[in-house]
């Protein structure tokens, strides 16, 4: 049982927990992620580290309600128990190059956050490129703004908050103006694929973190593999960064999508559920 | 002087039947399909055995289980005498009289065999192990010995090198990867073959020896073998983490949704309950046309399970006939009554993608058997411009495993070209601190083996640290 010490709300609905894990605390780095089961019924769903502290003994993660198990977790408080939590889990970040850009959509921003932060720890030139659909869903701003960064900017599909359009706008100029020798993304798979192509016109390497399905998190079902480079890769145990020139992203996307009705289902009976206790 | 009877066999006696649920009421749920041996079973099939002086069948267990012993203890009705006789060998006598391929072992070797039928000898010990918590008498261990093991993995490997240290003294902790213990028992092999109340049982059999369990502990990942020596004060690590990594079949289209590897469709299923969706909280796609591929045990569990999540047909290709089936007799026999149906000698070309998105169609291609192989099985061949498609809305590949990944990383051992741990006989690896047995050692392979080499590895730990 993993006790929720600290919980923090973003946005609507974008919450991050801070859980007791010492074991976890000492080991996690940057680009890795644990597997979350709620309770006795619940499924194991994945997220990634946002924070740590070894010698308070405590791991953060950041996650958007998005379905029935997220939902269920924001209803979680302080005090109350999160039943299983397995990690750190995948390999660690890694960038290379000494100007970078650090991509980020959507809730993909908590994932971002912690690879800015030990980017500029290494001391590299890092950029931040924030993008969400609007104002809203644009999650640790503060907190980003406080890294000492070479450039901070927001776009927004709306233009609710900074520029209006997608990432791949600044994305470009970077390219253009050689202030970059390597990229970083994560997101949504449209982003992540289009971010991609725009560093690849330019000839400058990226590497995506992918968010596939997962089971166990620990490579023994495959569930998660993804296409890259022609190969099968399991993102759990191999990534989940990759080559993003490499990725087959029809793939991913599809796959992504195959519980899309059962997890209707899940989620309106809870919510019929909820509404019941109302 | 009171008479001694002398036992006389019944001689000529019918092998005593299972007690099956019919096939047609089975295939619907997640019931055991064998409800075991009554006592009178259990008596009358005891009494069928000869009660050899050189007993055979004890040389085709691989732990050794005194059977004529504990068979003599049936016939007196000596439950509790009969449970300590085989617990003596072996830990987990209600998981291995399920799933033991008794034809290949025990019973293979028993004499009653060679002119009619074995004793049912997995039938009476799984019977025994039932009875474990009515006769079940408290585990006596030795005075602690002061010394620490840690064991990685808690499938049957690590539960039996666990229950035989603890035993003799040790302080032991198994760390499991996952939420729950038990190894493949828990997420491979299926409620209606192993109800997971007694895999649990098992468990809470070791707990109250005094063995430790701490799960979500990724070894490798959470912590290293020199962290446990160095900081937490083990003196030795049993490496029991199996050979879990899936095999695909590299052919077009694998990765489509609604083509799963057996692996992720049992572990869906069997650990995180998906046939209880949306109770629980895990999906799995139903298929109206299920095709497995592979011929062993985990391909008929997988196709069995298909059948009881609703599916209208499910049919299990295989390269080559069904007599080549490594699978268990017992579950070939079941799957095929519950209608599961069997392709011979096809093999996979390419997965074909629907107008949704998710695999439509199989392409196949037929075989022909060849000269053996190595393996001593007939090699199959394709046969030239046969192929063919069928429907196929969910494929399940079951074709085998692979090495864990995570041993490299929790300990510094010799590895062979198959990522497989190097250990000899008593499972020492390269690191004198550092044992290891099971799948991780062998490949795939079975559970009683498994648990055999977690035995051995116990004996050697025990010598090696106790100097005895």
């Amino acid at each position: 049982m993993f006790e929720i010490l600290k919980k923090t709300q973003f946005s609507e609905k974008v919450f991050e927990f801070r859980v007791h894990a010492p074991r976890m605390a000492k080991k996690a780095h940057a680009g890795q992620f644990l597997m979350v089961r709620i309770d006795e019924t619940g499924e194991r769903v994945p997220f990634t580290f946002a924070n740590w502290n070894p010698e308070e003994g405590w791991i953060e993660f950041i996650f958007m309600v998005v379905g029935k198990t997220t939902e269920c977790l924001s209803q979680l408080n302080e005090g109350d128990f999160i039943r299983d939590i397995t990690g750190p889990l995948g390999q660690p970040t890694e960038v290379e190059g000494d100007s970078v850009a650090v991509i980020g959509g959507g809730v993909g921003l908590a994932i971002a956050y912690p690879v800015a932060r030990m980017l500029c720890e290494q001391g590299k030139n890092v950029y931040v490129i924030m993008g969400a659909r609007t104002k809203d869903l644009l999650i640790l701003h503060e907190q980003f703004d406080a890294l000492p960064l070479a450039g901070l900017f927001v776009t927004t599909d709306d233009g609710s908050m900074g520029e209006k359009g997608v990432v791949t706008l600044p994305l470009a100029r970077l390219c253009e103006t050689d202030s970059i020798d390597h990229a970083f993304c994560v997101g949504p798979v449209p982003m992540m694929k289009f971010s991609s192509l725009t560093c690849h016109e330019h000839n400058i390497p990226i590497i995506a973190s992918l968010n596939p399905i997962m089971v166990d998190g620990t490579g023994m079902c495959g569930c998660c593999r993804v296409e890259v480079g022609g190969e099968t890769k399991f993102a759990c145990v191999d990534g989940p960064d990759f080559d993003a020139s490499a990725v087959d992203w029809d793939d991913l996307a599809a796959r992504q999508a195959s519980y899309r009705g059962e997890e209707a289902v899940s989620t309106k009976r809870h919510q019929e559920a909820c509404a019941c206790q109302k | 002087m009171p008479e001694v009877k002398k036992y006389r066999p019944n001689i000529g006696a019918p092998r005593t039947a299972p007690n099956e649920e019919p096939a047609a009421e089975r295939a619907c749920d997640f019931r055991p399909v064998d409800t075991g041996f009554t006592k009178e079973d259990a008596i009358a099939e005891a009494n069928r055995c000869l009660d050899c002086k050189k007993p055979l069948c004890m040389q085709g267990c691989p732990v050794g289980v005194n059977i004529p012993g504990f068979i003599a203890r049936i016939r007196e009705e000596d439950w509790g005498g009969a449970l300590e006789t085989i617990k003596g060998d072996n830990l987990l006598p209600s998981v291995c009289g399920r799933v033991c391929p008794q034809e290949n072992q025990c019973e293979g070797k028993c004499i009653l065999g060679r002119k009619g039928e074995a004793v049912a000898i997995g039938q009476l010990e799984r019977m025994v192990g039932d009875m474990a918590g009515e006769v079940g008498r408290a585990p006596v261990c030795k005075p602690k010995n002061g010394k620490k093991v840690a064991i990685v993995g808690s499938g049957p490997s690590g539960i039996a090198c666990a229950g035989e240290l603890a035993r003799d003294g040790f302080d032991v902790t198994v760390f499991e990867a996952f939420f729950t213990g038990g190894g493949v028992l828990t997420y491979g092999i299926p409620e209606f073959r192993l109800p997971k109340a007694i895999v649990k049982r098992e468990i809470d059999g070791l707990e109250q020896l005094g063995v430790h369990f701490e799960y979500n502990s990724v070894a490798g990942r959470l912590f290293d073998a020199d962290e446990l020596f160095n900081e937490e004060g083990f003196d030795a690590l049993y490496l029991a983490v199996g050979a879990g990594l899936p095999r695909f079949l590299k052919v077009p289209g694998e990765n489509l949704p609604g083509v799963y590897c057996a692996n992720e469709y049992l572990t869906r299923t069997n650990l995180m309950h998906a046939y209880d969706f949306p109770v629980y909280d895990t999906p799995i796609r139903q298929g109206k046309n299920v095709v497995v591929f592979g011929g062993g045990n985990v391909a008929m569990d997988a196709a069995r399970t298909a059948l009881r999540l609703g599916a209208d047909s499910v049919t299990l290709a295989y390269r080559r006939t069904e007599a080549e089936m490594p699978a268990r007799l017992a579950e070939v026999h079941h799957a095929k009554e519950e209608g599961v149906k069997i392709l011979e000698l096809v093999n996979p070309l390419e997965f074909i993608k629907g107008e949704d998105g998710f695999v439509s169609a199989v392409e196949l291609e037929r075989m022909e058997l060849g000269e053996p192989d190595a393996s001593g099985r007939r090699r199959p061949v394709p046969i030239q411009d046969s192929a063919y498609q069928i429907p196929c809305d969910v494929a399940i590949t079951a074709i085998g495993t692979m090495a864990n990944p995570f041993a490299k990383l929790c300990a510094d051992v010799e590895l062979n070209r198959w990522g497989l741990i190097e250990a000899d006989e008593d499972g020492r690896t390269s690191n004198p601190k550092v044992w290891a047995g099971g799948d991780i050692v062998t490949g795939a392979a079975t559970v009683i083996l498994a648990m055999g080499a977690g035995k051995k590895a116990a004996a050697s730990m025990k010598k090696a640290l106790l100097g005895e």
